[in-house]
């Protein structure tokens, strides 16, 4: 821990980004084995499992400040606890061209995020964010392979429009403009964190299922 | 007396729970040994944020500490200091041989699309460089799937980071 604690806004906004690649680790653990086809099940299954870990690490960031673990932070919460973006809550499994355009808006938003928090006076947080960015090179990669493979697709471009605002929403209202620059698109209202999908609820019994089953279990 | 040396060696032995051709300090993983008396710190760095095998490696290098007889500390450093050219000469060469292509250098800004759809990287089975990637993810965080037209075999080829 850093000799001095950091302030209390950044602790927040690191926990609403280990809640959001957490959720969205989780959706995109959801196309494991139905996926187009084979190399796509294992690339999901590997992303996912890559915004898990950065979850995790974010988590025990938080821990270290707050106090109690990473795994109660991830999954003692009740449901209006969690501050994650509605946009990775969105169940997109079934709907390739929709993944593929959250998966591309997600990246670009992340990476800006991920590198302004590269600079950020929180060393460990300057530290960690270093890491993530380099892995996170191999899920901008997949994206953009894919939209591009994609692209004039009429689904994958309807999905673009359609959740364009979520993406905005990952970011601080601060931030947003270097997205809608980088990606060519015009603001727009942005969807905000604070309030849930109607699929989060499903979602978070079935994620923290196993976790209340035994509870005070060491996995 | 336990020295740095000696826990150097002793973690030389322990093999990476995945690849186990390569061990803990070939993969470069150890940071740092310091000994204090009876007490052993080791810097870990793990590969990827996502490796399950971290706990494994974290265990496995306190149990090894402890059979010298000291009393072991390991401090997870969670930053950017672990790349894949952490990955000394002999661990490459040990992938290479298990028929597992070891990672090109990291450029200045990490790699990139165009740089892996080349045909440039080695095949580890007949030495051929007409390899295509196959899938950018494998079934580790750390690995990638290509292709070898040369002697038709998939392999896995340890991503550069």
């Amino acid at each position: 821990m850093s000799a001095q604690a950091p302030p209390s806004a950044a602790v927040e906004a690191v926990l609403a980004f280990a809640d959001d690649e957490l959720v969205l680790g989780w959706r995109d653990s959801e196309w494991t084995g139905v996926a187009p086809f084979l190399e796509e099940d294992v690339a999901f299954s590997s992303i996912a499992q890559g915004e898990i870990g950065h979850a995790r690490a974010l988590y025990e960031l938080v821990a270290g400040v707050q106090g109690g673990d990473a795994d109660a932070l991830a999954f003692d919460r009740a449901p209006e606890e969690y501050r994650c973006t509605p946009f990775v809550e969105l169940q997109l499994v079934g709907d390739w061209a929709a993944t593929i355009a959250r998966h591309g808006l997600y990246e670009a938003a992340d990476e800006i995020r991920v590198k302004a928090l590269m600079e950020s006076d929180w060393p460990e947080l300057a530290g960690l964010a270093a890491k993530m960015d380099r892995e996170e090179t191999y899920h901008r990669m997949h994206a953009s392979m894919w939209l591009e493979k994609l692209a004039g697709n009429e689904q994958l471009e309807a999905a673009l429009v359609e959740l364009w605002p979520y993406a905005l929403g990952v970011l601080e209202p601060a931030q947003r403009p270097e997205l809608a620059k980088l990606l060519g698109r015009d603001e727009v209202e942005a969807v905000e964190r604070g309030t849930h999908t109607e699929g989060f609820a499903a979602l978070h019994e079935e994620m923290t299922m196993v976790r209340r089953s035994i509870p005070g279990a060491a996995w | 007396m336990v020295t740095a040396e000696k826990v150097w060696a002793a973690l030389a032995e322990l093999p990476d729970p995945e690849i186990p051709v390569i061990s803990l300090v070939d993969l470069g993983v150890v940071r740092d040994v310091q000994v204090e008396g009876e007490q052993v710190r080791v810097e870990f760095t793990p590969t990827f944020l996502g490796c399950p095998a971290q706990e494994v490696m974290r265990d496995q290098m306190a149990e090894a500490v402890r059979s010298l007889g000291a009393e072991p500390e390991i401090d997870v450093v969670l930053d950017d200091s672990w790349s894949t050219d952490r990955i000394t000469p002999e661990g490459r060469r040990k992938l290479e041989e298990s028929g597992f292509a070891p990672p090109g250098p990291r450029t200045a800004t990490g790699p990139t699309l165009v740089q892996l759809e080349a045909h440039a990287f080695r095949c580890p089975y007949c030495g051929s460089n007409d390899t295509r990637l196959e899938n950018l993810f494998g079934p580790t965080p750390c690995r990638s799937i290509r292709y070898c037209e040369s002697c038709r075999q998939p392999f896995e080829q340890f991503k550069t980071i």
